[in-house]
């Protein structure tokens, strides 16, 4: 019934000169998308990445436990001291991220473009 | 929707995650026939979802012999709506989740679908049924919330 996760991984590089991991959700996230998402974090190369751009543009529906997904990733990313922002949320996933404290750790954009202007 | 009326309609779900989504297209569908804004409309979408997913995951514990009932009740100014397991209901009031907690693995990093579903619209409660059946949470949203 849940639509499957799909995620890719894309490598920019920010105005500012930086470079930029890039993973793009498509689906749902849900409990069925730890792979997706978390697995998807995991196989990132470690102490290369120091920045983490979350991209949910295609990404319709989430449950709380896909929100649980991602406060691990964050959690993971907080502890290999790396910087998360996410953009592309629809307006309610913005006011369901930003209810659930997730704002405290990541920044959230309506855009790919003006979430790197900020790394 | 005629006046001074209340209009049911009535869904049963397999207890199989997934199927939250056609509680959710139910819902969507009576309210914008009511008239509700898109956001009001977000917001019931994600509080029945979690309440379908608490049902068929903690109440009727992801058994498929077993149904999540969901009732909608619209009437002029409000709808309500009912979602019904047959487990022995909800013992606890949701806790706001602690973010810190849960970043410093404190806290699970689940459980935050009762909090959603109460942040989200105008009422909620959790009934537990006698017996241990027919345990409900009852939502309502109402058209004259301010957005």
């Amino acid at each position: 019934m849940q639509s499957e996760t799909k995620s890719r991984v894309d490598q920019l590089t920010s105005p500012a000169g930086h470079p930029v991991t890039v993973l793009r959700f498509e689906g749902d996230i849900a409990s069925t998308s730890k792979d997706a998402v978390l697995g998807a974090y995991q196989g990132l190369p470690k102490g290369k990445v120091k920045v983490v751009l979350l991209d949910f543009t295609k990404v319709d529906y989430i449950n709380s436990s896909g929100i649980a997904l991602v406060i691990q990733l964050l959690m993971e990313a907080t502890n290999a001291g790396q910087k998360v922002v996410a953009f592309g949320l629809s307006a309610h996933f913005t006011k369901v991220f930003t209810m659930v404290g997730i704002t405290k750790y990541a920044g959230l954009f309506p855009s790919q473009a003006e979430a790197l202007e900020t790394l | 929707m005629s006046e001074r009326k209340t209009t049911n309609v009535e869904v049963r779900l397999p207890s199989r995650m997934g199927f939250e989504k056609v509680a959710m297209s139910t819902a969507s569908a009576v309210a914008k026939l009511m008239g509700f804004p898109d956001d009001r409309i977000e917001d019931l979408k994600t509080a029945v979802a979690e309440a379908c997913i608490n049902a068929i995951e903690h109440g009727n514990r992801l058994n498929e012999k077993l149904s999540v009932g969901v009732v909608l009740s619209a009437s002029v100014d409000s709808l309500e709506v009912k979602v019904i397991d047959d487990g022995t209901g909800m013992q606890k009031k949701p806790a706001k989740p602690d973010i810190d907690k849960k970043m410093h693995g404190e806290e699970d990093a689940r459980g935050m679908g009762m909090f959603l579903i109460q942040a989200l619209v105008d009422e909620a409660e959790w009934v537990a049924g006698s017996e241990g059946k027919s345990s409900f949470v009852r939502l309502v949203i109402r058209l004259d919330k301010d957005a």
